[in-house]
């Protein structure tokens, strides 16, 4: 960015200057950083079609991130995720912030199609255009759709956005990816899914920093709350227990597993620690949405004061740069493949015998590798 | 040869404006729209042209897709087509009315700038291949 302008281009010069900025996108991340709702909205569209250029505006706008708290709800469908999202956004706008809401559905895998239906809900909200509402449809491959959340994420800090919240259905490692690229990740659960507790513990209640009950005026969400704080207490247990041996079936496989964000971190190991909170909300009243803000606010201050904001957001970026990597290794790849006659024609090859999958792929990836180990471009 | 597979989707919204509680043609247009391949951003009921403009702007839809059973289209259409010439998002949406539109409307609705207005009866194939036909380039 900043250099030479490279214009649209984008074919054979694609990866190294990926990064190159058109005058029409300069243009355009300028009206961005100025408050244009229209340049916002065509930059995240841009970063959905992975149009060409969108590397070098998402670039362009990396310096002007970091002002913003980024904010994951997940939860299973029906946990009422949309309707508290409103709530929530309704209430930062109370006390002065501005708020961006990306809003993430699932898209038919037959047909690409979507309907995005977390509008719907936004009720509170409408005619305030202080509050960017984008849904966006989990297109494309693995990996490609926390990518462009992210990148979402950052256009609407880089546009000035106080606080954005990032809304996915809880349900597979897709989106605990997505909702990993948020400092705090709140889990939603309805009352009475004592078995729905069950199959999330693997993986989205492990990511969780607060839990909310939600819909807690219903029958069973005593008991819910009640299985929550369990589990949370439970969570912390496999490395404090270890000391006075007592400890469930849980004991993971590497026991000093929990102390490693601190030590990684280099940080002492009495650190403060964060215990998840349990809230409960009653998001249709908007009974709750005050203390779960206030819980928000205090684990933002918590990643702050202990250091461990450092530790994730190095974590995060470094799994951003690995993706990236992988993807434009990857497409070199897929041009070699062509070049050496294609896919179909390798494969048919393989199939006759004349040569085998190991060899096919090592051909293709020795002009790659021979660039790499010389070392010297 | 592109570094990246770009991955362009029609994007729609399909709204209700107004005092007008009939959605069962909005839903069925949203499901054939998906269908169809596109992604749809539904309004919702009874939405004000302000919060429709809201939504294609902030969306940055290529279809705006309005369906009025009540009659009030001459006062609610030219609502929203100002407000998406005030945020500079007029030129390039397509614009399509849903409904019971006489005639004459009709005409003046598409001197406004409203592409095309498919009446009760339309094979949803025809919408969908008119958008296909007439969505904006954009770059």
């Amino acid at each position: 960015m900043g250099g030479p302008t490279e214009d649209d281009g984008g074919t054979e010069a694609a990866v190294t200057d990926a990064t190159a900025l058109s005058d029409r996108d300069a243009a355009l991340v300028e009206e961005l950083l100025a408050g244009s709702h229209r340049a916002l909205a065509r930059v995240i569209t841009r970063i959905e079609n992975r149009s060409p250029g969108y590397r070098g505006i998402v670039a362009a706008l990396h310096g002007h991130t970091g002002g913003a708290d980024v904010i994951g709800i997940t939860g299973s469908p029906g946990a009422g995720k949309s309707t508290l999202v409103d709530k929530l956004a309704a209430a930062y706008r109370d006390r002065g912030d501005t708020v961006g809401v990306v809003a993430v559905d699932p898209s038919s895998p037959y047909t690409g199609g979507a309907v995005l239906g977390d509008r719907i809900r936004m009720g509170s909200n409408v005619g305030d255009m202080d509050v960017f509402f984008r849904s966006m449809s989990a297109r494309g491959q693995l990996g490609g759709l926390s990518m462009a959340t992210a990148d979402a994420v950052k256009a609407l800090d880089a546009f000035g956005k106080d606080v954005v919240i990032i809304e996915t259905v809880g349900a597979g490692q897709n989106e605990v990816d997505v909702v990993r690229t948020a400092d705090t990740v709140a889990v939603l659960v309805q009352p009475g899914s004592g078995d729905d507790i069950q199959t999330l513990k693997a993986g989205i209640l492990e990511i969780g920093d607060v839990f909310v009950v939600n819909k807690a005026d219903m029958d069973g969400a005593e008991r819910t709350l009640a299985e929550l704080e369990e589990m949370v207490h439970r969570r912390e247990s496999p490395t404090k227990g270890l000391d006075t041996g007592h400890h469930g079936f849980e004991v993971p496989d590497h026991p000093d597993d929990g102390a490693d964000e601190a030590s990684a971190d280099g940080e002492a190991d009495d650190a403060p620690v964060w215990t998840p909170e349990v809230l409960r909300t009653v998001a249709n009243t908007g009974d709750g949405v005050a203390a779960l803000i206030d819980a928000f606010d205090a684990h933002a201050s918590h990643l702050r004061e202990s250091g461990e904001i450092q530790a994730t957001k190095r974590q995060r970026y470094a799994e951003e740069i690995r993706t990236l990597v992988r993807s434009d290794v990857g497409a070199l790849a897929t041009d070699e493949i062509e070049r050496r006659g294609g896919i179909d024609d390798l494969a048919d090859a393989v199939r006759r015998r004349e040569t085998d999958p190991y060899s096919v792929a090592a051909e293709i990836v020795a002009p790659i590798a021979a660039c790499v180990e010389s070392g010297d471009r | 040869m592109s570094a990246e597979q770009e991955e362009r989707a029609i994007r729609c919204l399909v709204a209700k404006v107004g005092l007008d509680g009939h959605d069962r043609g909005a839903h069925v247009i949203a499901r054939a729209f998906r269908d169809a391949g596109f992604e749809v951003v539904y309004s919702g009921l009874h939405r004000a042209p302000d919060d429709i403009v809201q939504a294609a702007v902030q969306e940055d839809v290529d279809v705006l897709g309005i369906s009025i059973l009540s009659g009030a289209h001459n006062t609610l259409v030219p609502k929203v087509i100002e407000g998406l010439k005030s945020y500079d998002a007029f030129e390039d949406t397509l614009i399509l009315v849903g409904g019971i539109i006489p005639d004459d409307d009709e005409a003046e609705l598409k001197k406004l700038g409203v592409a095309e207005v498919f009446g009760p009866g339309t094979p949803m194939e025809e919408t969908v291949e008119f958008i296909r036909k007439n969505v904006p380039e954009r770059a």
